[in-house]
């Protein structure tokens, strides 16, 4: 009895069992960690400033923003940007072209990327397999505006293009094609997949070296050839990678990019090419409706945000691996 | 050795017994050999094929360019295009800035990353899961175009050159692909420093960074390519400042120039240098194309092993 008194009485704070809790603690252990907390809260204050402040602009898309009057002289109006933008035509065409791009982006890439890496998985000879890929990786690394300027003078009226279609007499005269509205899309298609249709093999070849090679060797005895192979083995050996990057893939469905609608846009195009990214810089920079441009650029941001988070979650239900 | 293993295949089964594989190679597999090969090749060829035309225009008389018909390789070969490229004050100084910022903003980035990365990947890091999370979340949500300029210019970051360093010091996916790759590093490294009563910095500096170098090398080059080739930023901050104008900026520029009135291009010809220099639109163009990716272009594939890893950390293994 004594002794448990002398015990109680010479530890003033009772040891609980188990993990302790509580704000002492806490600090407690940030004090010991502190090297690890000057190493990363700086940063988290950078990314507060830089990433999560910017979020209160967009209280900006509720009022009839005048940029010389302070907040609190802010006119409100409440959702009236929002329905502008829902019953307005030049707005649903925007989102149509966004659809449609990010859908191309979407479909093509996947396909261009799988065919091409399943290409290069059949081929044996190392050193060409090796300078294929190096450089099918070149157009990635150069900036969107040298890939621009590239296709612009592939597509000029005397570019290679025209210039190979007129010698093989398919057509009488040249054709502008980046005047043409409805070539647009397919242009987009084109440009993207010329970009990065490399790069992205790199996963999915990366999925495929991982393939238990007796699979291969067992479709072999049952006599399959090349194709069969391929699509008896190799396919379904890298159908997680395929799954996973598609779902995470349709969480960017209203990402459709940005670079090229802006350098290869023009005003003959517009009608196909402005997707909400180019419509929110038109009116927010240039014509200086900036509560207009807040509302759109925050509807795509709410709705991809509500994408992503359904597309990990699925990702994460169909037991595969997680974006984070 | 392929055609040699082949004929002695066909020789050896004797009539064409199609349904006879085992490992070796039937006609089927020939064929679509080759058609691989070959598409394969046309591939790569459609891929050089711009850019060995610009370089050779940037290599051709600008005069004599304007005929056409320039296509693998310099009619009339000259130097001409690029010492006016590089003469020229403007482009000169842009490519002065593209370049600090491409290697500052690389340095930092690597730096500052790592130390995050090194942070969160410690188990034991009593605020390991806000710091995620709380990166992790710019993933999904963002300001918007708008809302970013005005913080930017209430910062004061408007017509400045920390406007190109700051913003992007931070890319979540690399973050990523740090932190993936330090909690792949055998433990006991980790645990001896621990023993030997290093603190957490020295830790970190002496030896998570030095066995980082591969990730890191990646990273490098992710943010260089990124602070090289960007162009957007510089429009719309400091397109009023020309001492900060970039290279990918001027490009910009010209092709936009590129676009309009044939007369606008006669007088940008005749501007500048008198007389010497003959320069046109065209081979501007493709001077500065060449200059403005040849960088990159030849730093690439020697860090390919480096990049390769890279995706396939964050992309395959999530």
């Amino acid at each position: 009895m004594t002794m448990e008194n002398n015990a109680a009485i010479a530890s003033p704070h009772v040891a609980k069992p188990g993990k302790p809790t509580g704000f002492k603690h806490f600090f407690k252990q940030l004090h010991a960690q502190r090297a690890l907390v000057i190493m990363s809260v700086p940063f988290v204050i950078w990314l507060f400033i830089f990433k999560y402040l910017p979020l209160w602009g967009w209280t900006i898309a509720f009022q009839k923003y005048k940029p010389a009057r302070s907040f609190s002289e802010q006119e409100w109006v409440g959702l009236e940007h929002f329905k502008f933008l829902f019953t307005d035509e030049r707005f649903f065409r925007v989102l149509r072209n966004t659809l449609v791009m990010s859908f191309e982006n979407l479909i093509l890439g996947f396909v261009t990327a799988i065919t091409l890496a399943l290409l290069l998985n059949e081929v044996k000879n190392i050193l060409f397999k090796r300078v294929a890929q190096t450089i099918s990786y070149l157009p990635h690394f150069i900036s969107w505006v040298v890939a621009a300027g590239i296709i612009q003078s592939t597509l000029s009226t005397d570019g290679i293009i025209n210039t190979l279609l007129m010698n093989l007499g398919l057509i009488d005269e040249e054709i502008l094609f980046l005047g043409i509205g409805k070539w647009f899309w397919g242009i987009y298609g084109a440009s993207i997949v010329w970009k990065d249709v490399g790069w992205n093999t790199i996963v999915y070849l990366a999925a495929m070296t991982m393939i238990d090679p007796s699979l291969y060797e067992a479709a072999e005895m049952d006599g399959a050839g090349r194709f069969k192979k391929m699509w008896h083995v190799t396919l379904p050996g890298i159908k997680s990678v395929v799954i996973v990057l598609l779902i995470m893939n349709t969480g960017y469905l209203l990402e459709s990019g940005f670079d090229v609608q802006y350098l290869l846009g023009n005003g003959m195009n517009i009608d196909y090419s402005e997707n909400i990214d180019i419509f929110v810089l038109n009116y927010g920079i240039k014509m200086s409706n900036y509560s207009l441009s807040v509302a759109a650029g925050m509807f795509k941001t709410i709705v991809s945000f509500i994408l992503l988070f359904a597309a990990n979650n699925l990702s994460r239900r169909l037991g595969e691996a997680r974006l984070y | 050795m392929a055609m040699a293993e082949a004929a002695v295949a066909r020789s050896e089964a004797g009539p064409k017994k199609r349904k006879h594989r085992g490992i070796r190679r039937s006609t089927g597999d020939w064929v679509f050999d080759i058609c691989n090969y070959t598409f394969l090749t046309l591939l790569m060829l459609v891929t050089l094929y711009p850019f060995v035309n610009q370089i050779a225009i940037s290599f051709n008389s600008a005069t004599d360019s304007l005929k056409g018909g320039i296509y693998l390789w310099p009619r009339v070969w000259t130097l001409e295009n690029y010492k006016y490229v590089f003469k020229e004050a403007t482009i000169f100084h842009a490519t002065l800035i593209s370049v600090l910022r491409t290697v500052l903003g690389t340095v930092l980035t690597v730096i500052s990353s790592a130390m995050v990365a090194y942070t969160i990947s410690r188990p034991d890091y009593v605020l390991r899961k806000f710091v995620t999370i709380a990166f992790v979340l710019t993933m999904y949500v963002n300001g918007g175009l708008i809302p970013t300029f005005l913080l930017m210019k209430s910062l004061g970051l408007i017509n400045s050159f920390w406007v190109y360093i700051w913003p992007g010091l931070i890319g979540v996916f690399n973050l990523i692909i740090i932190r993936s790759f330090i909690e792949g590093l055998p433990d006991n490294i980790l645990e001896a420093s621990k023993i030997d009563g290093a603190g957490d910095f020295r830790t970190f500096f002496s030896i998570v960074l030095p066995l980082c170098t591969p990730v890191l090398a990646t990273v490098s080059l992710f943010s260089g390519v990124y602070q090289w080739n960007s162009w957007f930023d510089v429009m719309i901050y400091n397109s009023s400042n020309i001492k900060l104008s970039t290279l990918q900026y001027e490009l910009q520029k010209i092709l936009q120039n590129s676009n309009a009135a044939t007369t606008a291009a006669s007088a940008f010809a005749n501007s500048g240098n008198a007389g010497a220099a003959q320069v046109t639109p065209l081979s501007i163009r493709a001077t500065m194309t060449i200059v403005a990716s040849a960088p990159i272009i030849m730093v690439y594939p020697f860090l390919q092993k480096y990049f390769v890893q890279g995706m396939m950390v964050g992309g395959v293994k999530g």
